[in-house]
């Protein structure tokens, strides 16, 4: 691969701009490590057609968390440019993004996850449904967990015990997107399910355990502050399961190259997926290349890998 | 493979660290930084306004003169020259200090450290603001205190609720306060409540730690003596030229009786040695002659229209049941909302339509403050204050309508 030019797009202006800086610092010197003449792009730093029409580049990698880099929009902008690029494509990226969508498409291929009810904010603002808010609760139980429609990194999302606590939870949410999901809340073990160049590789299982006991925004970018094991300590049985289970995933939201699923089994070995993540985190607490790792695969080697699928694709997108 | 261990030093940590984590709001802030942001968030002093040329006199002299002091390690306390200085820095507001009774530290945010080195001890409590200074509280936390929290009205610290805690047996290891255009809360400290904590701390053998950053900021009005004038003894007292000067050059300093005094120099020794030499030959330059006193009138001015054009703004933009307070000086308008409203929740849709503000529960250690929000009118321009009040006052039209649609 020595001549080939990869830019690698982080930073953004997505809440998870800082995430994807870290991301993409380590993506693009693994990239260099690999001999590759690979290079950081921050679409806002730069306005980023013209930049990419101006340079001569080989490949994309997709750094980028949150939104205009998950959801489809640079993707789309890509394929414009005509530009091979790392990761899921724009449709499937839309549909994982928004969680409305992604629990909907889940839900349909039969993949468990935790009952869910939707608001968006026009419907209260406009349309009065904060009258029957009530019902989201009977519809889902308690306690829930209330998340915004799309964001990443654990942002917005709140736990509720209790349903006067909702509207103050669902305001938090609204903050991030335009709509809230209100999903029960699982009792579990909390495990990520990595996969790299679908269907060939699924990772071993990452379990997560947060000290405080909350996977939250500080638990998972505060080095220490979350023990990691991997592989995860389950039953082989369940361990199989959740493999099963994330393959049905990605392969119900079309993911490609690279994703990862975020899952809670419960006390009987039930596991249910709560999230999931086109271009999966990459910094140094990120639980991809902590699977990675686990499988004896280097970060080096995984990004490499993780382009050769954009350059063996080449500019194409899916309606060529 | 059993436990897979990201970091290395995860059982290694010091108590004293656990308060330090990654949190949504600093991520937020990230976004914030970028320039198409208004950002009401940050209390950076407008440095554009100090003349260009000045400074690269200054530097090129300093260069030029001194470079074998500028360019060695120099003695702990900071060179008699600067603290002559900033003791006449002091002066301006009409406190006498004696060089020898002053350390040079890094801004004042390194005296506050030392003041914790010094001073507490694990369990020991801290008399704060409530709110108060977030940096104070991130430098104090280290020190593995407890806070004590006094609340401020519009006279600055209520010092009767101090005295109840004080009569109930409470005894703090000392009084933290910035009396002048505190910093979130804007307010000044009248002069009766200045005598009456004086009075209080003097007979409760409880020093007074006096930060005032901001106190030749002012826009309007007479300035209240310093804590320090009034009981030169029983107060410690913070400096910086941050805000006179430049925040870049890092030079702050403390006042204190000579027992504390040598043991803050010892700290401070411990901790880096001495100051930059080079930057506080600066600001010793800086500070001589009279060039230095037009700019601060400059700034002053500045930093005044600033906040007339934010209290107009607010005027303006934000919805009825929201108050703010009328600073006479210093950076910071503080904004109550109405209850129901979570300024931390907010500050994703805020940033997300390029806007950007400190939400009020950095300022308590207790987790108040939801319902309250600092803004800075020192960096940006006065039209972008105005859009960035703007654009807040529409957000939060928005929020209360959600909220009403929320609760039929």
């Amino acid at each position: 691969m020595s001549g080939t030019r990869v830019a690698v797009l982080a930073g953004g202006r997505s809440p998870e701009r800082e995430v994807s800086l870290r991301s993409g610092h380590r993506v693009t010197t693994a990239l260099v490590a690999k001999g590759l003449d690979a290079f950081t792009i921050d679409p806002a730093d730069v306005p980023l057609v013209e930049t990419l029409s101006t340079a001569t580049i080989s490949a994309c990698y997709i750094a980028l968390h949150g939104k205009e880099g998950e959801d489809g929009t640079v993707q789309r902008l890509l394929e414009l440019l005509g530009l091979p690029y790392t990761g899921t494509g724009p449709l499937a990226c839309q549909m994982s993004f928004d969680k409305v969508l992604a629990k909907e498409a889940m839900h349909a291929a039969g993949v468990p996850t935790p009952p869910w009810a939707v608001i968006e904010a026009t419907a209260l603002r406009d349309l009065g449904a904060g009258a029957i808010l009530h019902r989201l609760v009977d519809r889902v139980g308690l306690p829930a967990v209330v998340k915004p429609s799309r964001s990443g990194s654990a942002m917005g999302l709140t736990f509720v015990e209790r349903e006067a606590d909702l509207p103050h939870a669902v305001m938090n949410a609204l903050s991030f997107a335009d709509a809230a999901v209100i999903e029960r809340k699982v009792e579990g073990v909390e495990v990520a399910a990595s996969m790299v160049g679908f269907p060939e590789d699924v990772l071993p299982l990452v379990e997560v355990v947060p000290r405080s006991g909350v996977f939250d925004y500080a638990a998972r970018y505060t080095p220490g502050a979350t023990e990691y094991h991997a592989p995860a300590r389950l039953e082989s049985e369940v361990a199989d399961t959740c493999n099963t289970v994330a393959t049905q995933t990605f392969r119900a939201l079309q993911m490609r190259d690279v994703s990862r699923a975020d899952l809670l089994v419960d006390a009987d070995g039930r596991p249910w997926v709560v999230d999931v993540n086109v271009s999966p985190g990459m910094t140094d607490t990120s639980l991809l290349p902590m699977a990675a790792r686990a499988a004896g695969i280097g970060l080096a080697d995984l990004c490499e890998r993780i382009l050769g699928f954009a350059l063996s694709r080449g500019g194409r997108s899916d309606r060529d | 493979m059993a436990e897979f261990s990201v970091d290395p030093y995860a059982d290694l940590y010091a108590r004293r660290t656990s308060e330090m984590a990654a949190s949504e709001v600093r991520a937020l802030f990230a976004v914030a930084a970028r320039p198409d942001v208004i950002s009401l968030a940050g209390g950076m002093p407008f440095v554009q306004a100090i003349p260009q040329d000045h400074v690269l006199d200054v530097i090129a002299g300093v260069l030029a003169d001194r470079p074998e002091v500028a360019l060695q390690y120099g003695g702990g306390q900071g060179s008699p020259a600067l603290r002559e200085r900033l003791a006449m820095l002091m002066a301006e507001e009409g406190t006498l200090a004696d060089p020898e009774d002053m350390v040079v530290t890094a801004g004042a945010q390194q005296a506050l450290d030392l003041i914790g080195k010094v001073l507490v001890d694990p369990g020991d409590v801290i008399a704060v603001e409530a709110p108060a200074y977030v940096g104070a509280l991130s430098a104090f936390s280290a020190y593995e205190p407890r806070f004590l929290q006094i609340d401020l009205d519009e006279e600055g610290m209520v010092v009767e609720q101090l005295e109840d805690a004080l009569l109930r047996g409470v005894r703090p290891k000392f009084i933290y306060t910035v009396p002048n255009f505190h910093n979130p809360a804007g307010v000044t400290m009248s002069g009766r409540r200045r005598e009456q904590l004086v009075a209080l701390c003097r007979e409760a053998h409880v020093p007074i730690v006096e930060d005032n950053p901001y106190g030749l900021l002012r826009f309007e009005g007479d300035a209240e003596p310093t804590l320090r004038s009034l009981d030169p003894t029983n107060v410690i007292y913070l400096g910086t030229v941050s805000k006179v000067f430049s925040p870049g050059v890092r030079v702050g300093w403390a006042v204190a009786e000579p027992g504390v005094l040598q043991r803050l120099i010892l700290a401070k020794e411990a901790s880096d040695l001495c100051g930059s030499s080079l930057t506080m030959l600066l600001t010793e330059r800086y500070l001589t002659g009279d060039t230095w006193r037009s700019t601060l009138t400059r700034l002053v001015s500045l930093y005044g229209s600033r906040r007339d054009v934010m209290l107009a703004a607010l005027q303006e933009h934000f919805p009825a049941d929201a108050s703010w307070n009328r600073p006479a000086g210093g950076f910071y308008v503080w904004i109550a909302l109405p209850g129901h409203l979570d300024a931390a929740a907010m500050l994703a849709a805020a940033v997300e339509r390029r806007v950007a503000y400190v939400p009020g529960t950095a300022f308590y250690p207790d987790g108040r403050g939801t319902d309250r929000m600092r803004l800075a009118f020192c960096h940006p321009t006065e039209d972008r204050i105005a859009e960035g009040v703007k654009r807040l006052g529409e957000l939060l039209t928005d929020e209360e309508e959600l909220y009403r649609s929320l609760s039929p």
